[in-house]
């Protein structure tokens, strides 16, 4: 019998219902996956078997019962920023080691209501602040496809799960390319929601205006099965739209066909690893060679999205984690002699060294006398990256571009070198910084046998669109 | 010796009477246990977000109709970065680039007219919570967290301590009369920081500023800007300059202390909060609000002049308090008896309100027991005397004076036959004083007079004794 381990979300849903195996069984696959692999690939930060499949006996009773909830039985991984309730949540920082969370994020408590079990803590770079997982607190994630890689970031954890068969499908979040560039890396589905389809609330922030909770699974399929779960207006966050949420997987139709594909040269500049853009460009030709249009456009403030998104995703951040200060949340120092001495020394010891930089980075970029020159530049630089977007998607349906300029690398090569792994979030950081949809899934490998990305992107609320064409995409790769 | 000219302007914290927090379901209920009003959302809890509070919105607008602001109809809210235990984000979600109101004014008498202080705008925030000392640790009481909050922001108009007071006075009336707070002093519900400054006169530019935080009683800011004033005064006459800086008001040495200079000055790095999408107000809903607006202080003195027809100085004395003039004039449609409804009020009742230190709506008085009581006395079913004997119980136990009058049997005797009677033992016990009368000492009548209510208990009707009195003494040829 095949391994239930390995199952798409899909594929798992189907067999529950089918009563192939029951969901006690497809867990217990799926902790037996998870304790031989995850000594390697460390991708769970928490993963507790008898919470699980308590979780999943209670499915399968509610099953017996005639529940036929949309997900029930299914563990999906869930990224430690996550807040649901009674689970650590430290977002793998040593400031919340021992953190429960008191609520259901609002993603949680969807999961919940669509019977979903509560699979695992994934790993992630501390508050979701790196491209590579290394900069969690407690351990390093490493890549399925090369131990000696890293997965990406930050939401390598979910990633590395779900291609490494230790998940079903995972939650990840996305603030300048947190699911994509690891979905990339790792050679998995992972898709960025447009700002607003997704509800924030429970999701511990790291830079407000551009968090976003997203699917990451095997297949275009189960993205879509996912995101409709997840997507909606949430009376908790005032910055989701009450937009209705169509049927994603009815959009998995035809082929590309009438498909206008936008190519942004401004994506396609030296610099990329050649490996990358032979893969994309290739993936491009055979959406040409389907059918499909392929239409030059131009994005022309691409060149200062990266500066953008350092500015405006930093000063959020400094200001979300000012509460974990010792007080009331957070690392509290053993013996301050002060408040501020409280302060200093908790956040001091209970931050790492990149979290640090960014707070510092952001603190500076809003200081007065400062604001103006960065903040504020920034901010109008942002509208101009918007227009840009809203301009090239009057030429075409969706833009096809490389996800990260290079595949997967070393653990520890990049991060010596900051700035380096912040240019490497340039073809990701824009779709954030625009409000704009956007998925990765894998469109070939170097002959080092890593993944390489390709990216979808779409306008504002235009998921189904680009989910239409991923899939359209995926069908061909399969065929 | 030359002279100097004093500059002050106020920025003033209202609470705003929703029943709900700024961002969250909880309550603003004041005075409960502490932490009961609490949740993810204010108290900061990894992930939680802010929901906008229409009503505190709503009532924000209402208050700057009611002062004559300009509205503004696209409205953003801020971020302002500190550290402090109060305030579990360590920052504070306020209003800096595009606040609500705009301009706007309250007009104070001064002995020189009337003149209007300016409001420079009105913006809408949170309150943070309170802190608690203890003797070896400190507590915080997160209840008062994310109450609303509108901050009324002054230009720099004032130019003595007594003018400071009247536009407080009449701000604090003008937004009780708007119904958007109860602006209650003892509870925190309405405080100040001050802004002074002073300069030889002559002197264009305004003089280094201090400024004095977080005062909330109008005693307190008034001694506060007194010491302050007197102490700025003597460094500048000595040649000294002011330290910008940031001072508190310590009510028991009844001294203003510098907290920081303007070295240390917080850098509170504003940004816009990005939590929150834009206030947008629809054009034809604040029309409707403007259109809804209650009655300001001044338009409804002058209406109670015309429609009760009582003197100027009365309706400005009822309609100073709200609550007065509310009561006045629910019990004047009742009983019908406007002038000597108002002379009850403004006499035995304020009397009763001071002693007691209760407000109108804290003390049992209803309108329809003032109201019955100054009716009982119109029809003469009971005299003035007696009424003012019942008040203090209306006023403690909220009695009804016409069941007090049935029970106690203290309706006033108005039968002659019975008076008669009365008055011909009072004439028999005090010959001397009949005698005294006859031989033209008329004092003596109202000597007889109080013996004959003496003799009813009280009860005689005082107008129709008298009158006998003087019918008897006609008789006898007095
Ligand atoms: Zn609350």
């Amino acid at each position: 019998m095949e391994d239930i381990a390995t199952l798409t979300l899909a594929g798992a849903l189907d067999g529950l219902k089918k009563k192939e195996f029951s969901s006690v069984e497809l867990n217990q696959a799926l902790v037996d996956s998870i304790d031989k692999k995850d000594g390697d690939l460390k991708a769970y930060l928490k993963m507790d078997p008898e919470y699980i499949l308590k979780q999943a006996a209670e499915s399968d009773q509610k099953r017996a019962a005639g529940d036929d909830s949309s997900l029930l039985g299914v563990p999906i991984a869930i990224k430690d920023l996550i807040n649901v309730k009674g689970e650590s949540c430290s977002c793998a920082s040593r400031q919340l080691e021992k953190y429960n969370a008191l609520y259901d994020a609002t993603v949680a408590a969807k999961l919940r209501y669509a019977g979903a079990v509560f699979a695992g803590r994934t790993n992630m770079d501390e508050f979701a602040m790196g491209s590579s997982t290394e900069n969690s607190a407690f351990q390093i994630t490493r890549n399925p496809h090369n131990l000696e890689c890293v997965p990406g970031g930050s939401s390598g954890g979910s990633a590395a799960a779900v291609a490494g068969g230790e998940a079903i499908a995972a939650l990840g979040t996305d603030t300048g390319g947190s699911i994509r560039q690891p979905a990339s890396f790792c050679g998995c589905v992972g898709m960025k929601p447009s700002y607003g389809r997704v509800s924030r609330y429970g999701v511990t922030a790291y830079a407000s205006s551009l968090d976003q909770v997203g699917p990451m699974t095997k297949t275009v399929e189960d993205a879509a099965i996912l995101l409709k779960e997840l997507a909606g207006f949430d009376p908790h966050d005032g910055t989701t739209l009450d937009v209705k949420v169509p049927d994603y997987q009815a959009h998995l139709t035809g082929g590309m066909k009438g498909l206008k594909i936008g190519l942004p040269k401004e994506f396609y500049v030296d610099g990329s690893d050649p490996e990358v853009s032979q893969a994309v460009l290739k993936a491009v030709e055979s959406c040409r060679a389907a059918g499909a249009e392929i239409v030059d456009v131009s994005l022309p403030h691409t060149e200062y999205a990266i500066a953008v998104y350092y500015i405006l995703a930093t000063a959020e951040a400094s200001a979300n984690l000012a509460r974990f200060d010792g007080v009331r949340f957070g690392h509290r120092a053993e013996s301050p002699k002060s408040v501020f001495d409280l302060y200093a020394q908790s956040r001091a010891e209970g931050f790492g060294t990149e979290v640090k930089r960014r707070i510092i980075l952001g603190t500076y970029v809003l200081s007065s006398g400062y604001y103006d020159a960065y903040y504020g530049k920034a901010q109008k630089a942002r509208t101009l990256i918007r227009e840009d977007y809203t301009k090239a998607f009057e030429k075409c349906d969706v833009l096809m571009t490389p996800v990260s300029p290079t595949p997967a690398y070393k653990i520890g090569e990049a991060s010596q070198d900051p700035l380096k792994m912040y240019l490497g979030d340039i073809f990701t950081v824009p779709a954030n910084l625009a409000g704009i949809c956007g998925i990765s899934l894998p469109c070939g490998s170097t002959r080092g046998g890593l993944p390489v990305g390709l990216q979808i992107l779409g306008p504002a609320f235009g998921e189904e669109r680009i989910l239409k064409t991923a899939y359209a995409f995926e069908q061909m790769q399969g065929a | 010796m030359s002279k100097y000219l004093i500059t002050i302007g106020l920025e003033t914290h209202v609470h705003l009477k929703t029943h709900t927090k700024m961002f969250c379901g909880c309550a603003t209920e004041f005075g409960s246990e502490a932490n009961t009003h609490v949740c993810p959302v204010c108290l900061g809890y990894p992930g939680a977000l802010p929901v906008m509070n229409g009503e505190a919105i709503k009532q924000c607008v209402i208050a700057g109709l009611m002062l004559g602001c300009e509205i503004n109809h696209y409205s953003t809210f801020d971020r302002k970065n500190y550290f402090y235990p109060d305030m579990c984000k360590d920052y504070q979600i306020t209003q800096m680039e595009k606040p609500l109101c705009i301009g706007g004014g309250v007009t104070i008498d001064t002995p020189e007219g009337s003149r209007r202080v300016r409001i420079h705008h009105i913006h809408q925030e949170e309150d943070a919570g309170k802190i608690i000392h203890y003797a070896r640790h400190s507590g915080v009481d997160f209840n008062r967290c994310g109450t609303p909050l509108m901050e009324i922001v002054s230009e720099p108009d004032l130019s003595s301590p007594d003018e400071a007071m009247a536009y407080l006075h009449n701000l604090r009336q003008i937004l009780v009369y708007a119904g958007v707070s109860e602006c209650n002093l003892e509870e925190g519900n309405m405080r100040s920081d001050v802004n002074i400054s002073v300069r030889p006169e002559g002197q264009e530019e305004l003089g280094i500023r201090a400024e004095i935080k977080n005062m909330n009683t109008f005693k307190g800011i008034y001694a506060a800007l007194e010491y302050e004033i007197e102490r700025q005064l003597y460094i500048v006459k000595k040649g000294g300059t002011i330290t910008q800086e940031t001072r508190r008001w310590d009510a028991d040495l009844g001294e203003t202390q510098s907290m920081r200079t303007k070295e240390n000055a917080h850098d509170y790095r504003y940004f816009p909060e990005p939590d929150l999408v834009p206030v947008t107000l629809d054009k034809e809903m604040v029309e409707q609000w403007r259109a809804a607006l209650p009655e300001l202080p001044a338009a409804r003195r002058e209406r109670m002049v015309k429609e009760y027809g009582i003197p100027e100085y009365d309706a400005g004395v009822l309609a100073d308090e709200k609550p007065n003039a509310d009561f006045f004039e629910i019990a004047a449609k009742l009983c019908g008896e406007f002038k000597t409804l108002s002379n009850w009020f403004m006499t035995d009742v304020m009397c009763l309100l001071s002693e007691s230190g209760k407000t109108i709506t804290q003390c049992s008085l209803t309108p329809k027991s003032l109201a019955e009581l100054v009716t009982l006395v119109k029809k003469g079913v009971i005299n003035g005397p007696t009424a003012k004997e019942l008040l203090p119980e209306l006023f403690n136990d909220g009695l009804m004076p016409a069941k007090m009058v049935e029970e106690r049997g203290l309706a006033q005797v108005s039968d002659s036959g019975a008076l008669e009677s009365f008055m011909n033992e009072v004439f028999e016990a005090n010959e001397k004083s009949v005698a005294d009368y006859l031989a033209g000492k008329k004092a003596a009548a109202g000597y007889l007079t109080g013996q004959v209510m003496k003799l009813s208990r009280g009860k005689a009707d005082p107008k129709l004794v008298n009158k006998m009195i003087a019918e008897k003494f006609a008789g006898m040829g007095g």
